[in-house]
């Protein structure tokens, strides 16, 4: 069932089905045409920058599906929610906040699969920390959303034993620091289980949560858990980083046979997009196209691609056209758009909020060298936190974060 | 019951034997716990879904596992279920409701409860059973699922088999609470004391207790007093850590499976004769020599589909046999 988009402005030239199919199982390997709507880069003016409109549309690729609203980030973070398309009047879809598109998701899926099932602590009635399940407990009953005591362990453990006799949960991680209480349970078993009983049993889950450096939130709930699952065989790992890719993603990753970690980010929950009103899915293993360039490639994912935009706003006005990559998919890595990315600007910066030792920029890094290093004109580079627990203090956090004029350097540099 | 406690015993015997002739790698017998885990078995129906420590083959057993499956899985050979993957004793059954046994202590108790769970969203008449040993009444997986089968109330019963050691720890150094069932108590989960050896009283508990658990949609627990008469594994020793004349007098005075024979010949249903008969039947149903499972089956369950990345690691691996034949062994097909 592929979605249709109606295009609006002047930079669509064909309709065509964007979305993967909604089978089941997302099958591993087969390259859909899936190109996600790419982002409008006109934006509005704004008190603290003065804009240069660019002329970013005209470059897109033929694909693009319309006009989105661009949420223009002071910090690279969402705090105020800036929906302003007012250009054209009558859009398609409807406008929602990141949390939202994910709570939607998993309501669809809910009701479309009454196998499907929420655990975590306090996701009943109280909606989650986040909001994300707010009201499922109401319509699905107790029973589908089910508040969990503070046992991590215990309560991914049950998840996997409902899995694998036929439930689809979906557990909830309040925070995803949390999940390394259940590391047993999502390495040992979770991620070995269909394949040390052959095939019999197999483990549909999604695990979930928000994660990444927040506002201050101290050094325990600022962890990037996507460095230390990234080696577990049997799992696989997405990180949403839009409404649109959040709710496809979550929707994907609940209909897929494989167990899923998806991975959210505390500070994006407030972003607000307008997405289809129609049924889609985002790939598990694909990588989203955000801005096609030709200098420089530049893979990021989560909150960074904000940064990154940012600074890609910065370079275009020096004169630099990078193509930024939202990788999305963190096990497998889709290298088949990262590389022909790779083969078309030879230069790649990883932008990236993992710490540098045994992070997701250093698999990439990795995986491009083995296999592209002959399109390489440049050794790649890692932009990454350090080896450090994130510090309380604001001016310190902000400063173990990756940001934009870092980034902007960093390109100036590759670039030589 | 009688016959598959017998052969269970049989059983563990050929294959720790064939362990320490070196023809497999690893084994754990479950000598002195027969009536646990065949009389549990009995007990239940063939819906009920098992989770499994890793010493109840007889569940299986009695469940309709053959010898040669067992054999299948010890070898690692391409008939094995699990396809070569897991050490031995890991068997796994699908359609048997027997849950893959995995190495990890005491993950398989909250797995228990969200399948009961599971069953109790899809109004099943059936319950989840999970076994452990005193041992893994320690780890953290413990308390909570208890805890948690208690507040959701699932249908899944706990059997405990504390059959005194973890490995080379009594119990005495393991908790010094007053045995399992209270712990049970604890957590607002009905417990019972049984002992294990009494065939015909594990019987009647888990029969009562499934009852309860399928009608009333709660959890029990019910701890089963036993001695573990044979070493941990065959990597293990046991006579290094308690007197060997302890060993023997359980082995001797207290096994279940003779004190469950001498009820049945009493009542007169069972005698010498078929005693001897039975004991020689089971020794001459295993086969040994089978293929091996071949190389892409390293590769394959990792996902449902094999990815990009597997594949061509597969590739790699392929190549490299190739080119170095005499490095590996011959009879693993590719």
């Amino acid at each position: 069932m592929a979605a249709t988009f109606h295009g609006v402005g002047a930079t669509v030239a064909a309709l065509s089905s964007s979305s993967s199919s909604s089978s089941p199982s997302n099958s591993f390997g087969s390259k859909k045409l899936l190109s996600s709507p790419s982002r409008s880069f006109s934006v509005r003016k704004r008190a603290s920058f003065t804009m240069v409109r660019s002329e970013g549309s005209m470059n897109f690729d033929l694909n693009s599906k319309g006009r989105r609203a661009q949420q223009l980030i002071a910090n690279a973070v969402a705090t105020k929610a800036d929906s302003s398309p007012a250009s054209s009047s009558s859009k398609p879809g409807h406008e929602l906040l990141l949390f939202e598109a994910l709570r939607e998701g998993l309501e669809e899926e809910m009701e479309r699969d009454p196998r499907v099932c929420v655990m975590g602590e306090d996701v009943g009635h109280y909606g989650g920390s986040y909001k994300v399940t707010k009201g499922l407990a109401t319509k699905f009953g107790d029973l589908r959303v089910l508040d969990t005591p503070i046992a991590e362990n215990s309560f991914t453990g049950m998840g996997i034993g409902a899995a694998m006799t036929g439930l689809r949960p979906v557990v909830e991680g309040m925070n995803m620091g949390f999940l390394l209480l259940a590391f047993n349970q999502i390495s040992n078993n979770c991620g070995m289980l269909h394949y040390t009983s052959g095939g019999q049993f197999t483990i549909p889950i999604v695990i979930r949560g928000p994660g990444g450096v927040g506002r201050q939130l101290g050094a325990e709930h600022s962890q990037r858990l996507e460095s230390y699952f990234q080696s577990i065989p049997g799992i696989q790992m997405v990180a949403c980083s839009t409404p649109y890719n959040a709710k496809g993603l979550m929707k994907a990753a609940i209909r897929s046979e494989n167990p899923v970690i998806l991975f959210e980010h505390v500070l994006l929950y407030n972003l607000k997009e307008r997405i289809p009103d129609e049924d889609y899915i985002c790939n598990l293993e694909e990588a989203e196209m955000v801005r096609p360039g030709e200098h420089v490639t530049i893979l990021t994912y989560s909150r960074m691609r904000y940064h990154v935009m940012q600074a890609a706003k910065t370079l275009v006005n020096k004169g630099y056209d990078p193509e930024v990559i939202d990788i999305r998919s963190l096990k497998p890595f889709d290298l088949y758009t990262i590389g022909n990315s790779v083969k078309k600007t030879h230069r790649v910066l990883i932008v990236e909020e993992c710490m540098r030792t045994g992070g997701i920029g250093a698999s990439l890094i990795a995986a491009i060298t083995e296999n592209f290093n002959d399109y390489l004109d440049a050794p790649i580079m890692c932009l990454s936190s350090q080896d450090v627990p994130t510090p309380y203090a604001g001016t310190l956090e902000e400063w173990t974060v990756v940001q934009p004029a870092q980034i902007v350097a960093a390109v100036e540099q590759l670039c030589q | 019951m009688y016959s598959n406690m017998v052969t269970l015993q049989t059983l563990d015997t050929i294959f720790y034997e064939a362990q320490r002739q070196g023809r497999i790698s690893f084994y754990v017998t479950s000598i002195g716990e027969e009536a646990i885990n065949i009389a549990s078995a009995a007990a239940l129906t063939s819906d009920d879904i098992v989770f499994p420590q890793y010493r109840e083959p007889g569940v299986l057993l009695w469940r309709g596992f053959t010898l040669q499956e067992f054999a299948n899985q010890c070898f690692g050979n391409k008939a094995d279920y699990g396809k070569g993957r897991q050490m031995p004793i890991h068997y796994g059954s699908n359609k048997l409701n027997y849950f893959t046994v995995a190495s990890t202590i005491a993950t398989q108790i909250p797995h228990a409860v969200g399948a009961a769970y599971s069953l109790k969203m899809d109004k099943k008449d059936a319950c989840a059973v999970t076994y452990f040993g005193d041992g893994g009444t320690s780890e953290g997986d413990f308390h909570a699922a208890m805890n948690f089968a208690a507040v959701t109330e699932s249908p899944v019963i706990f059997i405990c088999r504390n059959n005194g050691w973890a490995i080379s720890t009594p119990t005495s150094d393991q908790f010094r609470s007053d045995g399992i069932a209270v712990r049970g108590q604890a957590y607002g989960v009905r417990s019972i004391r049984v002992d294990g050896n009494d065939a015909l009283a594990m019987y009647s508990a888990v029969h009562s207790a499934r009852h309860m658990a399928v009608n009333e949609h709660r959890p029990i627990l019910i701890e089963a007093v036993t001695y573990r008469v044979g070493h941990h594994s065959t990597s293990d020793d046991s006579t290094k850590y308690r007197p060997a004349n302890e060993i023997e007098w359980w082995r001797m005075a207290r096994d279940p499976v003779t004190r469950f024979r001498k009820w049945i010949e009493i009542n007169g249903w069972w005698g010498s004769e078929a005693e001897s008969q039975l004991r020689s039947s089971i020794r001459s149903q295993i086969a040994e020599r089978a293929e091996k499972p071949p190389v892409n089956d390293l590769f394959t369950d990792v996902y449902d589909n094999i990815p990009s990345n597997l594949r061509e690691q597969e590739k790699l691996l392929k190549e490299t046999i190739n080119r170095h034949p005499k490095d590996y062994p011959a009879d693993v097909p590719i």
